[in-house]
């Protein structure tokens, strides 16, 4: 399954529902698929766009889910310059709590079994593994 | 998705969640919140009993409606987290920056 979606935080919902109900039943549990997938997928779609590509209406994102019978893996990738996944603060320290920002990729990785990103850190890739 | 919003008999403003409350409408339920705000109520129950999921740009926006609402001398309670979303809490450690509660009539009666 591959989409393009446009730099508009406006389609991320719709976008996250075009995945999730075209996903064959059996891999993920629908539980998994209505909350770890959709979150995720949310997120990482929000960044692509905010971030990645800065809310740029001729820059797209570029979405590819794989489906294999052991898990459900998604590539997202954006045009922008990539970013150090490492040099993030942690959110949950009492000095950051009340951040309106910055829990993203905290959210992603305890949602999904893995998180990868490209050398360059403006693709990222999200394993879900059956279950 | 869609916002709904009410006033019960005491001024309590109880806002519905129906749907996902993610990056893209977490500006819409900011908007509502604050106008209902800046025409003077202060006690706020955002019911997520019909919430699918949240993200982060969710989250902060409750944190960052959260301290206006006190900057204003006001509360707000969050109700209705089914598991998933009670986890999420648990997980950013949101859960004890907010006073959450099972149902939105349990926020109500702990005002």
């Amino acid at each position: 399954m591959r989409l393009d979606v446009p730099s508009d935080l406006g389609m991320v919902g719709d976008a996250v529902e075009l995945v999730a109900t075209h996903l064959p039943p059996g891999t993920l549990s629908p539980r998994r698929i209505s909350f770890n997938l959709r979150t995720a997928l949310a997120e990482a779609l929000g960044n692509a766009i905010r971030y990645g590509n800065g809310e740029d209406p001729d820059r797209m994102v570029r979405v590819y889910v794989e489906l294999r019978r052991d898990f459900v893996r998604i590539h997202i990738d954006d045009d922008g310059q990539g970013f150090d996944s490492s040099r993030l603060p942690d959110p949950t320290h009492p000095d950051n709590l009340e951040r309106e920002y910055g829990r993203g990729l905290f959210v992603i990785r305890h949602l999904v079994d893995d998180v990868a990103f490209n050398e360059k850190g403006n693709g990222i890739c999200l394993t879900l593994r059956a279950g | 998705m869609r916002f709904t919003l009410k006033k019960d008999k005491s001024g309590v403003v109880i806002v519905g969640v129906e749907g996902q409350l993610i990056v893209g409408n977490r500006q819409e339920l900011k908007q509502k919140v604050l106008e209902a705000l800046e025409e003077g109520s202060r006690k706020f129950v955002i019911d997520f009993s019909k919430t699918g999921y949240i993200d982060s740009s969710g989250l902060g926006v409750l944190v960052s409606l959260s301290k206006k609402i006190r900057e204003q001398g006001g509360e707000l309670r969050l109700a209705g987290l089914n598991a998933d979303l009670q986890t999420l809490f648990e997980l950013t450690k949101l859960d004890t920056l907010f006073a959450i509660t099972g149902t939105a009539e349990e926020a109500l009666a702990a005002f």
